[in-house]
C-alpha cells in the first residue's frame, strides 16, 4: 500500500470526486493554474479545465456565497479557502445562509457543498496563518465539522464530505499536510462522517483529540507508556455533531479524560466535550476532566518562542497527561 | 416592442391582485390577525415587467423581502401568501418557520433568502455559474433594494458576474428609502448603475412605475444574457407608498406631504390610465377586475385562517438534508 502524505491524499479525494461526477467542481483562490498555495489542487486545472478548477476573485465571502447558489442549482461545489484565518468574511454567508437552508426552506432547498481550509499553527504563520476556526462553526446546527489527522482519514472523510447533502466545513491541519504520512489505499474507500476513532486503546486515561494534536497525543501516549501509564487516545474527526457514544464509552472504561486542543481554551471545542463528559458520565470519572489548550490571547504570535509559547506539543501533552494519570 | 392586450391584460392582473392583497396584510394587522407585515406597495411595475420577462419556472430568481408581486407572477397563490402571513401549517416556502415574506418558492426555482440584504444577490452570482458550467439556456434575476447595493456582497456578487460573464440580471428596485435612510447616504453616484458601469457590466436606470416599459427593458436584456452575452444592472426607480414594514414609523422621516405628492406616481393608477387610455379596458372593466381581486383576496384569508397551525415538534427538524432525503 503507497504511503502518502496527507495533502497528497486530500487532492487524491479531489481527483477522484471531480472524475467520479461532473457536479463536482474547486472554487477558490489560486486553486487553478497554481495548484494552490498549499498545492492541494495541483494537476487538477490540468485534467479537468477551467470550468471545474475555478481562480476566484480575491474575496471570501462569495467563494462561499457563489459556491451556495451552484449547490442550490444541483452542483457539489468544493469551496477552497485560503487559510482558515481569512475564513471570517464568508461567515454571513455560512452561517446565515448555508447552516439555515434546509432549515428555514422547510427542506426544499438544500446546500450540498465542502467548505475546505487549513487551520493550525506552529509553521511560522504568526496571527493571520495559524488560527483555529472550529468552535465557531461547532455552534452552528445545520452544518458539519470535520477535521482530519491522518492521510488516511483525509482522504475517506474528503470524499464522504464531498458525497455529503448537507453543507461540511473541513478543516487540514496545515502542519500536518506534509509531516503526516500513513499508508493509503488505491482502491476506492470513504470514512463515514460521524464516528469518533479509538486510534490507540489504553486503559489508564483517554486523550480526545483532532487534528495536529491528535498526532501529537499518540507521540504523548507513547511517552507515557514508557512512565507506565496505558493511555486511550480518541480521534474525533467529525467535531459536529459529535459521537458521544465513543466519548462515553472511553471514559466509562479509563475513569479519566484530557481533552486537547490548539484553539484557544475559553469557549472552546473542548468544553463542549467536557459539558458531555460532565453530563453524562460523572459518575465513570475517577478525577476531574482536564483541559489543555492553547492561552487565551488573540492568536499564535510570529516569533518563534512566543509561538512555542502557544503552542500544545507533545511535551505539553505528556505533562498534563501525566499529572491526571498520577491523580 | 408591440405589447399585445392580452400580456397586457395579464401584467396588470398581477399587479392588481398582488396590491390587493398587501393592503389586505394592513388590515389585518391593524385588526391584530398578524404580527407582521413588508410591504410592497409602490413596486408592483418594476416586479410584475421583471417576473414576465423570464421564462417563469424555468429560469431562476432569488428575491428578496420586498417582491410579493414578482412571487405572485411566479405562481405563488393567495392563499399561501395569507398561510405565510398566519404563520399558518402548509405554508410552501418554510413551513411557516420564516417571517412573513421572506420568499421561497422550489417549484418555480425561487430560492428562500434571509433578512440580512445581499445575501441573495451572491446566490444568483453562484446559479449563474452552474448554468455556465452546464452550459444551460436559463438566466437568473436577483432582485434586492438600492440599499443593499452598499453591502460587500453585491459588489462580490455583481463582480462575480461581470468577470466571469455569467447570465444573471440584477434588478434594483430603488424605492428612494432604505427604511428611513435615503439614497444619497448610500451612494455617492446618481445611481447604482453608475456602480455597474464601474464593475464592468452593462447598468442603465429606468422608470419603475411603467410595467410595460420594465417588461421590454428585462426581456432585452434577459434574451442577452440567454445567449451567453453576460449580465445585466438594471435600477428600476420608484417610491415606496408605505412605511418600510409594520413596525415601522415613516412620520419619523418623511413628510405627509411628500407621501401624498408621490401617490400620484402609483404604478397601479398608472398602469391604470394606460388601459382605458388604449382602450383595452373599461372603467366597468376595472371595477369588475377589483371586486374579483378583492374577493380572492377575502377567500385566501378564510383558508388561511380556517388553516392549522403547525405542530409545535416540527420545529425540530429538518437541520440536515438526511431528515428531508429520508422523511
Amino acid at each position: 500500500m503507497p504511503e502518502k502524505t496527507m495533502v497528497e491524499a486530500i487532492r487524491d479525494a479531489m481527483d477522484e470526486e471531480l472524475a467520479r461526477d461532473e457536479n463536482v467542481f474547486i472554487v477558490g483562490e489560486d486553486v487553478g493554474q497554481r495548484g494552490g498555495v498549499f498545492r492541494a489542487t495541483v494537476g487538477l486545472f490540468e485534467k479537468y479545465g477551467a470550468d471545474r478548477v475555478i481562480d476566484s476573485p480575491l474575496a471570501e465571502l462569495s467563494i462561499v456565497g457563489v459556491g451556495i447558489g451552484a449547490a442550490l442549482y444541483g452542483m457539489k461545489p468544493i469551496c477552497e479557502i485560503q487559510f482558515a484565518d481569512f475564513i471570517y468574511p464568508a461567515f454571513n454567508q455560512i452561517v446565515s445562509e448555508a447552516s439555515k437552508m434546509t432549515y428555514r426552506s422547510n427542506g426544499t432547498w438544500t446546500v450540498p457543498m465542502v467548505i475546505r481550509a487549513p487551520y493550525g499553527g506552529g509553521i511560522g504563520g504568526g496571527l493571520y496563518h495559524s488560527q483555529s476556526v472550529e468552535a465557531f462553526f461547532t455552534h452552528i446546527p445545520g452544518l458539519k465539522v470535520v477535521i482530519p489527522s491522518s492521510p488516511y482519514d483525509a482522504k475517506g472523510l474528503l470524499k464522504s464530505a464531498v458525497r455529503d447533502p448537507n453543507p461540511v466545513i473541513f478543516l487540514e491541519p496545515k502542519k500536518g499536510y506534509r509531516l503526516i504520512k500513513s499508508e493509503v489505499p488505491d482502491e476506492e474507500y470513504v470514512v463515514p462522517i460521524g464516528p469518533a476513532r479509538v486510534s490507540r486503546s489504553g486503559e489508564d486515561l483517554t486523550i480526545f483529540a483532532y487534528g495536529m494534536m491528535h498526532y501529537y497525543a499518540l507521540q504523548a501516549a507513547e511517552q507515557l507508556e514508557q512512565e507506565g501509564y496505558s493511555a486511550e487516545v480518541v480521534d474525533l474527526r467529525t467535531l459536529y455533531p459529535v459521537d458521544r457514544n465513543t466519548i462515553l464509552k472511553s471514559v466509562k472504561k479509563t475513569g479519566k479524560a484530557l481533552i486537547v486542543h490548539e484553539d484557544n481554551l475559553t469557549g472552546g471545542y473542548g468544553a463542549e466535550i467536557a459539558a458531555i463528559i460532565a453530563e453524562h458520565g460523572f459518575n465513570d470519572l475517577d478525577a476531574p476532566v482536564r483541559r489543555l489548550a492553547g492561552p487565551d490571547v488573540p492568536a499564535v504570535p510570529f516569533s518563534h518562542p512566543m509561538q512555542e509559547w502557544f503552542m500544545v506539543n507533545p511535551e505539553k501533552i505528556f505533562k498534563s497527561a501525566l499529572e491526571l494519570a498520577r491523580y | 416592442m408591440d405589447l399585445s392586450s392580452e400580456l397586457k391584460k395579464d401584467m396588470y392582473w398581477m399587479m392588481l391582485l398582488s396590491r390587493r392583497l398587501d393592503e389586505r396584510a394592513w388590515v389585518l394587522h391593524r385588526q391584530g390577525k398578524i404580527a407582521f407585515h413588508i410591504s410592497g406597495i409602490g413596486h408592483e411595475a418594476a416586479q410584475v415587467g421583471a417576473a414576465f420577462a423570464l421564462k417563469r419556472g424555468y429560469d431562476w430568481v432569488t428575491p428578496y423581502y420586498r417582491d410579493l408581486a414578482l412571487m405572485v407572477s411566479l405562481g405563488l397563490t393567495s392563499e399561501e401568501f395569507m398561510l405565510s402571513l398566519m404563520g399558518k401549517a402548509g405554508e410552501p416556502g418554510s413551513g411557516s418557520r420564516q417571517m412573513p415574506s421572506h420568499f421561497g418558492l422550489r417549484r418555480v426555482n425561487a430560492v428562500s433568502h434571509s433578512a440580512p440584504v445581499a445575501t441573495q444577490a451572491v446566490h444568483a452570482a453562484g446559479i449563474g455559474l452552474a448554468i455556465k458550467i452546464k452550459k444551460e439556456k436559463k438566466v437568473v434575476l436577483t432582485t434586492f433594494g438600492e440599499g443593499s447595493t452598499s453591502q460587500g456582497e453585491w459588489y462580490e456578487a455583481v463582480n462575480w458576474a461581470a468577470v466571469h460573464h455569467l447570465p444573471v440580471i440584477f434588478l434594483v428596485q430603488n424605492n428612494q428609502y432604505a427604511i428611513s435612510v435615503p439614497p444619497e447616504m448610500q451612494m455617492a453616484v446618481k445611481s447604482s448603475a453608475d456602480k455597474a458601469c464601474g464593475l464592468g457590466l452593462p447598468g442603465q436606470m429606468i422608470d419603475g412605475t411603467d410595467v410595460f416599459l420594465v417588461y421590454e427593458i428585462i426581456s432585452g436584456l434577459v434574451d442577452a444574457a440567454r445567449n451567453g452575452n453576460g449580465p445585466a444592472l438594471v435600477e428600476a426607480k420608484m417610491y415606496r407608498i408605505t412605511p418600510h414594514s409594520s413596525d415601522d414609523d415613516d412620520r419619523t422621516y418623511r413628510s405627509r406631504e411628500e407621501v401624498e405628492e408621490n401617490k400620484k406616481f402609483d404604478p397601479l393608477l398608472i398602469t391604470q390610465k394606460r388601459l382605458m387610455d388604449e382602450g383595452i379596458y373599461s372603467e366597468k372593466d376595472l371595477e369588475d377586475l377589483d371586486k374579483k381581486a378583492k374577493q380572492m383576496v377575502t377567500d385566501a384569508v378564510k383558508i388561511a385562517e380556517d388553516a392549522p397551525y403547525p405542530a409545535a415538534e416540527e420545529a425540530a427538524y429538518p437541520v440536515y438534508a438526511e431528515e428531508v432525503l429520508n422523511a
